[in-house]
């Protein structure tokens, strides 16, 4: 059984609250996020599970509290939160692959970026090291990702080509890419055919079964159960019940919850 | 028709003969120059004034700097080019001390006035562009402005090629005011050539052909360019 320490805890949420025009739609969460964890998320729609999970890596900023990655506090105006996110992967509802670039530039992009920016700063420490390798290492990588995915003919078509399943797989693939230490979902099955679902969330559970930390925000009841080890119930800005998935779906104490099951399941 | 062969004759004459092809080859240039140059000038600040639109205004600095842009754009829509010339060549430049050449002074008037037009243009395809781009460029660690320049730019000009393709056919037949600081233009060639010897048939219905003709090659240009561009899209072959 895994430890729940201070050292392995990722991402540590205190007191967070966010509001959109005066509206509280988050209402003074905290909760640890601990390595190896498979958090899920579900609540009826305007629970506020989407918001909670876009302010874990400030896609939007909290109103107040404060959310510690790394030991540092991304909540912060002041730090700079570009840094911090390079580590942690999001998966949108949406998929949101770059229209512009090709599957393979979808996902060297950021990479290549970043690993030049950093080269530029300090090239003593990567002796040899030029642009060109770095493109050719990351070409190679994400190669591998995509055969991983069954995808890799498709590495020079455009999005618009793609099926749905296929442009959310490619969009996991492009935020491990990163080498994330979390990764963050939006409902990444809600927007697909039912057909599609299936690869999508079998893609999901291998990156788990590897150990990845993860958060979901799902509608798939199964899919929770299956993958997750701690089960979110969000309700009106706030969590109203978590649990490990056995004792949250057969002995779910929270009359809302109960409720909500009721009608889901 | 014997008149007109007679005059036709008078064009030639002044045309080859006493050497009014090389004005008209001039005017041609400058015409092109002007246009071109404007244009390019016209996207660089046309974007940038775009982009400071669109900044987040929880600073006040952004908000004083979109209000600033806000009255650049104001007076170059609000006001005729030519005056906007006029104002700039015997105004503005002679006040600062600052001898340039009328084509030069042209350019950048035409610049400034495409500036205005194409920040509008520019804005509206930015906007166009799904936010789950820049959210999506953001997500992965990317800073506002790499994925601004790198993902959300480049979709928006291909949405907005069309519109920018017009603003440019707009500015190469805008440059027939030059005439009115002294440049030598298309317009100004033929005028000349007709002064000659009073015969304006024949020059500006050539001129009058040569503008459609430059028209006509640059919009096959941007048809073309609008393809390459497009080649990101599904049916691309369906037209």
């Amino acid at each position: 059984m895994q430890q729940f320490t201070d050292e392995n805890c990722i991402l540590d949420v205190k007191n967070l609250c966010k509001e959109f025009d005066g509206h509280k739609v988050l209402d003074n969460i905290s909760t640890k996020i601990y390595d190896g964890e498979k958090v899920v998320i579900i609540g009826p729609s305007g629970s506020g599970k989407s918001t909670f999970l876009r302010c874990l890596n400030c896609m939007e900023d909290p109103t107040s509290g404060s959310i510690y990655f790394d030991g540092v506090d991304i909540a912060d105006m002041k730090v700079d939160i570009n840094v911090h996110r390079q580590k942690m992967g999001m998966v949108f509802q949406q998929f949101n692959l770059f229209n512009n670039k090709t599957v393979l530039e979808n996902i060297i992009l950021a990479p290549v970026h970043v690993r030049k920016a950093e080269l530029r700063k300090n090239k003593k420490k990567y002796p040899g090291l030029t642009v060109k390798k770095i493109v050719e290492e990351e070409k190679e990588k994400a190669f591998q990702l995509l055969d991983r995915i069954g995808l890799r003919e498709k590495a020079d078509v455009y999005p618009a080509t793609l099926s749905g399943g296929q442009k959310q797989r490619i969009a996991i693939v492009r935020a491990l890419a990163m080498n994330p230490k979390i990764m963050l979902f939006d409902e990444p099955t809600s927007a697909l055919d039912p057909e599609m679902i299936g690869e999508v969330l079998s893609l999901i559970k291998r990156v788990a079964d590897k150990g990845m930390t993860m958060v979901i925000v799902t509608h798939e009841m199964g899919f929770a159960r299956e993958v997750g080890t701690r089960i979110l119930f969000m309700a009106d800005g706030n969590i109203q019940e978590e649990a490990p998935p056995e004792e949250f779906f057969n002995n779910p104490k929270n009359q809302r919850l109960k409720d909500f099951l009721s009608k889901v399941l | 028709m014997d008149d007109l062969a007679k005059k036709w004759e008078l064009f030639i004459n002044v045309f080859i003969n006493k050497g009014g092809y090389n004005v008209v080859l001039d005017g041609l240039l400058n015409t092109l120059k002007i246009a071109v140059f404007g244009l390019v000038i016209g996207m660089i600040i046309g974007t940038l004034i775009s982009m400071v639109k669109l900044l987040p205004q929880y600073k006040k600095s952004a908000r004083i700097a979109g209000k600033v842009c806000n009255v650049y754009v104001a007076f170059f829509r609000g006001s005729p080019m030519v005056v906007q010339l006029l104002l700039g060549y015997y105004v503005i430049l002679p006040l600062m001390g600052i001898r340039i050449s009328s084509v030069i002074a042209s350019i950048i008037v035409f610049g400034l006035n495409s500036g205005a037009y194409v920040s509008e243009i520019m804005r509206g395809g930015i906007l166009s562009v799904d936010p789950g781009q820049m959210e999506a460029g953001r997500a992965l660690g990317l800073s506002y402005w790499t994925t601004m320049f790198k993902i959300v730019v480049p979709q928006a000009i291909k949405n907005i090629l069309p519109t920018l393709g017009n603003e440019f056919i707009t500015l190469v037949k805008d440059t027939s005011i030059v005439g009115f600081v002294g440049a030598n233009d298309l317009t100004c060639a033929f005028g000349y050539l007709a002064s000659n010897n009073y015969e304006y048939i024949v020059p500006y219905v050539i001129m009058a052909l040569i503008y459609i003709v430059i028209v006509l090659i640059f919009s096959g240009m941007i048809h073309i360019m609008e393809k390459k561009l497009r080649k990101d899209e599904r049916h691309a072959t369906i037209h």
